[in-house]
């Protein structure tokens, strides 16, 4: 009884990395091909990537100003305050600012991705929708996909200059660090291969945050319950996710050497 | 025409995970028929429209469109098929965040045609035909249930489809309203010859449906008269599902005289 129920938990778990696979790779494929749904990449832009702006910029500024008071705390002790732009600016570029803001994503889009879909699932929206000869992945999925693609590193980006505006802030009004001091450690501590992993990480949270509002969406079941579900399942494995994968891309890119 | 059934279903069968669904479904329905499918809450109606629009694939058997079966064919092999067909749903599924107007113009937008004053013609003709020409600017939301129905149906007859499938299009509707969606599905099958397969819980609509026809004149149903010719009255066939099998089909004649039992308790 207890091993036939683990069983079948396995399975539909097996069949759910199946599935969220075939859905992602279909995306990805199909993304390259007509027909494109311009008008509706660019609205989910406007969503997703303006929309999120006010949060990434709350975020990104107060993540930075509590990174340089914790630094300040201790690098006081060893006299080395001056480093705190140095800190600050790896903290947030390698980690803090693609993490932080992947999860205030998740919390804000991957839900609404699930609620907006799941309801359309529900109300039939979306088989009728095929019924009348259009494909839910090219007009639904590949839109969210790009969309958060494209907007989520900019946001990064944004967070990462607002978290190192917060960080000033902060260093100027506890140890009156030079404006000189705090920039030029922080942009002197950056190389381009941080850069790059602070900019390779958003894009691949971007395609778990999407994929798995539409994959949650699609596969709801349930009515309007059903849909609280699919949301909720949507932001909790999404957040898991960019964790793991936080880890794994920062463990394979040592691995390769890149650093 | 094509001397194959509009609709044909093969020994059909589908399961959800380990509950059974539709187990050796067969029947065929001939170009202009009406089908009224029947059942108990759970029977398998719903899934089998959506098994002949190939929104979903059965697990066996075949399901023939115009002979050609669809259960092979991939979700774009699967749209030329689906131009000649309509579905209404059972409340409407119109896209809530579409106006009426943008809702009956969706599948010309998405056949790319691009001639503004075409669409909107085209689009004023199909909802004058369900005489809802003049909510053309209202959002779904500020529809009756009835209304969005009418709506529905004007969406899927944008592309003048020969078969038209319709998931208890009275349900939850009061008498009057339900009886002007029975006109309109009257209308569609008696002035295009539209072949149609009807789920229904209410027995009178099937009835109604079998025994009167659209008067263009008097632009409601009106009763055939008595003794008219078989040519003349519309061909309604009656298919009632029973867990997961057809339990029975015939015309309204053997269904309505029929000595069965469940039949009998169904019928009363």
């Amino acid at each position: 009884m207890i091993s036939a129920m683990i069983t079948g938990v396995l399975k539909r778990w097996v069949q759910n990395v199946q599935e969220f696979t075939l859905l992602l790779v279909d995306a990805v494929r199909q993304a390259f091909t007509p027909p494109r749904y311009l008008v509706d990449t660019l609205m989910q832009m406007d969503s997703i990537g303006f929309g999120s702006l006010p949060i990434v910029v709350l975020i990104g500024f107060f993540t930075g100003g509590i990174l340089a008071l914790q630094a300040y705390r201790e690098m006081s002790v060893f006299g080395e305050v001056g480093l705190m732009g140095e800190l600050v600016a790896l903290a947030l570029v390698l980690e803090l600012g693609p993490v932080l803001t992947a999860l205030m994503m998740a919390g804000r889009n991957s839900t609404g991705i699930a609620s907006e879909i799941g309801s359309m699932v529900v109300s039939e929206q979306v088989d009728a929708m095929r019924a009348l000869g259009t494909d839910p992945l090219r007009k639904l999925v590949i839109p969210r996909l790009v969309a958060t693609a494209v907007t989520l590193p900019l946001l990064t980006i944004l967070a990462d200059f607002c978290g190192l505006l917060g960080g000033y802030f902060v260093s100027y009004m506890t140890v009156r660090l030079s404006t000189a001091q705090y920039w030029t450690s922080a942009y002197q501590s950056l190389s381009y291969k941080d850069v790059f992993q602070g900019l390779l990480k958003p894009f691949v949270f971007a395609i778990v945050i999407s994929m798995m509002g539409c994959y949650e969406g699609l596969h709801t079941t349930g009515g309007t319950e059903g849909v609280g579900r699919a949301t909720t399942r949507a932001m909790v494995v999404a957040s898991v996710l960019i964790i793991v994968a936080d880890f794994f891309i920062t463990k394979f890119l040592m691995a390769i050497g890149f650093y | 025409m094509s001397a194959a059934p509009a609709i044909e279903l093969r020994n059909v069968s589908l399961s959800f995970e380990s509950k059974r669904v539709l187990a050796g479904v067969s029947f065929a329905l001939g170009a202009g028929e009406t089908l009224f499918l029947l059942g108990v809450t759970g029977s398998g109606k719903s899934v089998l429209l959506k098994l002949m629009m190939g929104l979903l694939k059965p697990d066996g058997g075949q399901v023939l469109i115009d002979g050609q079966d669809l259960v092979p064919l991939s979700e774009a092999s699967l749209q030329p098929l689906r131009r000649r067909m309509g579905i209404v749903f059972q409340e409407g599924a119109l896209f809530d965040s579409l106006s009426v107007f943008e809702n009956v113009a969706y599948r010309l937008r998405e056949e790319h045609l691009r001639d503004e004053a075409a669409i909107e013609q085209r689009v004023r003709e199909v909802l004058r035909f369900v005489e809802m020409e003049a909510a053309m600017d209202k959002m779904p939301s500020e529809l009756s249930g009835g209304m969005q129905r009418r709506v529905a149906i004007a969406r899927t007859m944008i592309s003048n489809p020969s078969i038209m499938l319709y998931d208890s299009p009275t349900g939850g509707l009061d008498p009057v309203t339900g009886y002007s969606i029975n006109v309109q599905i009257a209308k569609l099958r008696d002035m295009q010859h539209v072949t149609s397969v009807v789920v229904t819980q209410h027995l009178q609509d099937a009835y109604e449906l079998a025994n009167y026809v659209y008067s263009a004149e008097k632009q409601t149903l009106v009763p055939l008269p008595q003794g008219s010719p078989a040519t003349s009255r519309p061909l309604t066939r009656f298919l009632m599902l029973r867990d997961g099998g057809v339990y029975f089909q015939g015309n309204e004649q053997e269904f309505t005289h029929s000595p069965d039992p469940y039949l009998r308790k169904f019928l009363t």
